[in-house]
């Protein structure tokens, strides 16, 4: 199909415009990239790669950095977060494709998109004055509550229910990436062929039993691609727990703890580093959050595609 | 119980679960939006657009420095990205259609699309800020300027794709060249879809607020000038919400109306556009 024929000159020069635009895409991650490992140059040397990933210390004032406890902090957030979310994306899908009457499918559809639409900031804002409270006036002590007999699970809340800590931050997080993770499921139910659903309903199936058997296993690519799209996401998220973390750089063992996440310390203190090295570090940081997200961003893309070109076989 | 009770009853536990959930996603929904809702209309009032801020912890004063601020920036960065957007999605489903290179910047498109927009944050920084000595309503435009361009590009490429090829073959047939093709009739027929990706791009970029706060910063004074430090609503709302006065908190709610508002809007107009012209 495509045109090879390129003898007028305005050709020429509107396919290499056109051409020029559509590099600047690769221009960026190049780009990115170089110039994050650039300015982390100072903090690279002094504190190289293991040590800067595996030390506790963020000092600014003895000048000495590592890097574990936001990365600590995003890898737990992010965890808790999906954790929560996919079961109620995956039901969504489900509802969505399967259980909706048809007059509700796009209604339902347009609201989950518009959850998705909502700016960063705005669920920030409302885990701060609204959510925030809720956590630390009810459901917090009464998790504590529960919990208080059970050995090991304790463990996860103790302290003083502040409402500004790791579990707040990880619902907000995880209403954020809900309608993400459910839209890719949902696109990823709905590349199940009918006929395959048919003849098992044939069979005697019933409706749970062929999403069980046959959607779920016929997706799962799809759906696991969309996780894992969904976990780069979460990484990467800043405003909407910006505002309920503390940036308090330290390993906590309680859910119940302020800490810090490599895109909170970012937002906190980026302007206020006064120091090169300081600077630097935080640069480092971009640079580690950088390519955590674009490898699961880019293996999620991978399980996408393959589960794509499944289908078109 | 018989083997069918059980397999019944387990179907419809099952399928009630799924219900739920999606009646727990509508109720985040119902409550974050009736929450900046009902704060936001409290709030609100004219002065907050056309008064400039009191000083820190004094009643009154407005938001105008911050609704112009980002008016300035999106506009700015939809007046880089959309072009570059437009264009580079035309040469993936035009020039390029079917060869490896398209494929490749398509699939990394919808990766740069996920990146951490904070990430490009610091990157403008680097790039914009720190040379420069200061921050600029420039660099706020750039940074989200990057986050647009394969949003646009992106559905640049899917729009043109469902253009017929025949149209083509029958511009082609009359002799035009490609590019004269492309502008006067490829480029209609996907006029709509292309206005709808380039809505939606700037729904996702008005409320972004981490590649601003290393970039346009913040301004607390009325200022046109790009060259410097701007205010902008998201930037603004951070800095109030987090403050401790009262009017502060106020007023960051009904920024947040505001932005939140414009941005379903945009989001809705879009959804419907595709939905009517598209299905």
């Amino acid at each position: 199909m495509a045109v090879t024929v390129k003898r007028n000159p305005g050709d020429i020069i509107f396919s290499s415009i056109t051409a020029v635009a559509a590099c600047t895409v690769i221009v960026f991650i190049i780009g990115i990239l170089f110039v994050l490992i650039r300015e982390s140059s100072l903090a690279i040397e002094n504190f190289g790669v293991i040590q800067f990933l595996t030390s506790t210390d963020w000092d600014p004032v003895k000048e000495s950095f590592g890097a574990l406890t936001s990365i600590y902090g995003t890898v737990v957030t992010t965890v808790l977060s999906l954790v929560m979310a996919i079961p109620v994306a995956l039901g969504i899908a489900v509802f969505l494709t399967e259980v909706s009457p048809n007059f509700l499918k796009g209604p339902i559809g347009i609201a989950i998109e518009l959850l998705a639409a909502i700016p960063s900031i705005i669920y920030g804002m409302w885990g701060l004055f609204t959510l925030s409270p809720i956590m630390g006036n009810t459901i917090e002590p009464f998790l504590k509550r529960a919990t208080a007999d059970i050995p090991l699970v304790s463990v996860l809340f103790q302290g003083t229910p502040m409402g500004i800590d790791i579990l707040t931050a990880s619902i907000i997080l995880s209403i954020m990436i809900i309608p993400f993770t459910a839209s890719i499921a949902r696109d990823a139910f709905n590349l199940t062929p009918d006929v395959v659903k048919e003849s098992a309903y044939a069979l005697g199936a019933t409706k749970w039993e062929v999403v069980k058997n046959i959607v779920i296993p016929y997706s799962k690519l799809g759906v696991f691609g969309g996780m894992l799209f969904s976990l780069g996401r979460a990484l990467g998220e800043t405003m909407a727990v910006a505002f309920v973390l503390g940036n308090n750089h330290r390993i906590f063992t309680s859910l119940f703890d302020s800490a810090t996440t490599i895109t909170v310390t970012l937002a906190n203190e980026f302007t206020e580093a006064d120091k090169d090295v300081y600077l630097s570090s935080l640069f480092y940081l971009a640079l580690v959050l950088f390519v955590m997200s674009f490898v699961f961003l880019a293996i999620a893309k991978f399980f996408l595609l393959r589960a794509e070109r499944r289908h078109a076989r | 119980m018989t083997r069918e009770q059980t397999r019944k009853i387990e179907g419809v536990v099952a399928l009630s679960l799924s219900t739920i959930s999606a009646f727990l996603g509508l109720f985040w929904l119902v409550f974050i939006l009736g929450d900046v809702l009902v704060h936001g209309i409290q709030a609100l009032n004219l002065t907050l657009f056309i008064n400039d801020p009191a000083p820190a912890g004094v009643d009154g004063g407005g938001l105008r420095h911050a609704f112009v601020g980002q008016l300035m920036i999106t506009l700015c960065a939809s007046l880089i990205g959309v072009p570059i957007g437009v264009l580079g999605g035309t040469f993936l489903a035009e020039y390029a259609r079917g060869k490896k290179i398209a494929r490749m910047i398509s699939i990394l498109s919808d990766i740069v699309v996920s990146v951490p927009s904070i990430v490009i944050g610091t990157f403008v920084y680097a790039i914009l800020v720190k040379p420069v000595g200061h921050f600029s309503g420039w660099a706020g435009a750039v940074a989200l300027a990057i986050i647009m361009i394969p949003v646009v590009l992106r559905t640049t490429e899917d729009m043109l794709s469902l253009v017929p090829w025949e149209l083509r073959e029958a511009a082609f047939a009359l002799g035009a060249p490609y590019y004269k093709v492309i502008i006067q009739v490829v480029y209609r027929g996907a006029a709509t879809g292309i206005l709808t990706g380039i809505l939606l791009s700037i729904a996702r970029v008005a409320g972004e607020t981490a590649p601003l706060l290393f970039t346009s910063f913040n301004n607390s004074f009325f200022s046109l000038d790009m060259n410097h430090p701007m205010s902008s609503l998201t930037a603004t709302i951070f800095q109030y919400a987090m403050g401790p006065y009262k009017t502060w908190h106020a007023q960051a709610w009904a920024a947040a109306f505001v932005i939140t508002v414009f941005i379903l809007i945009l989001t809705i107009i879009g959804r419907l556009i595709i939905k009517w012209r598209y299905r």
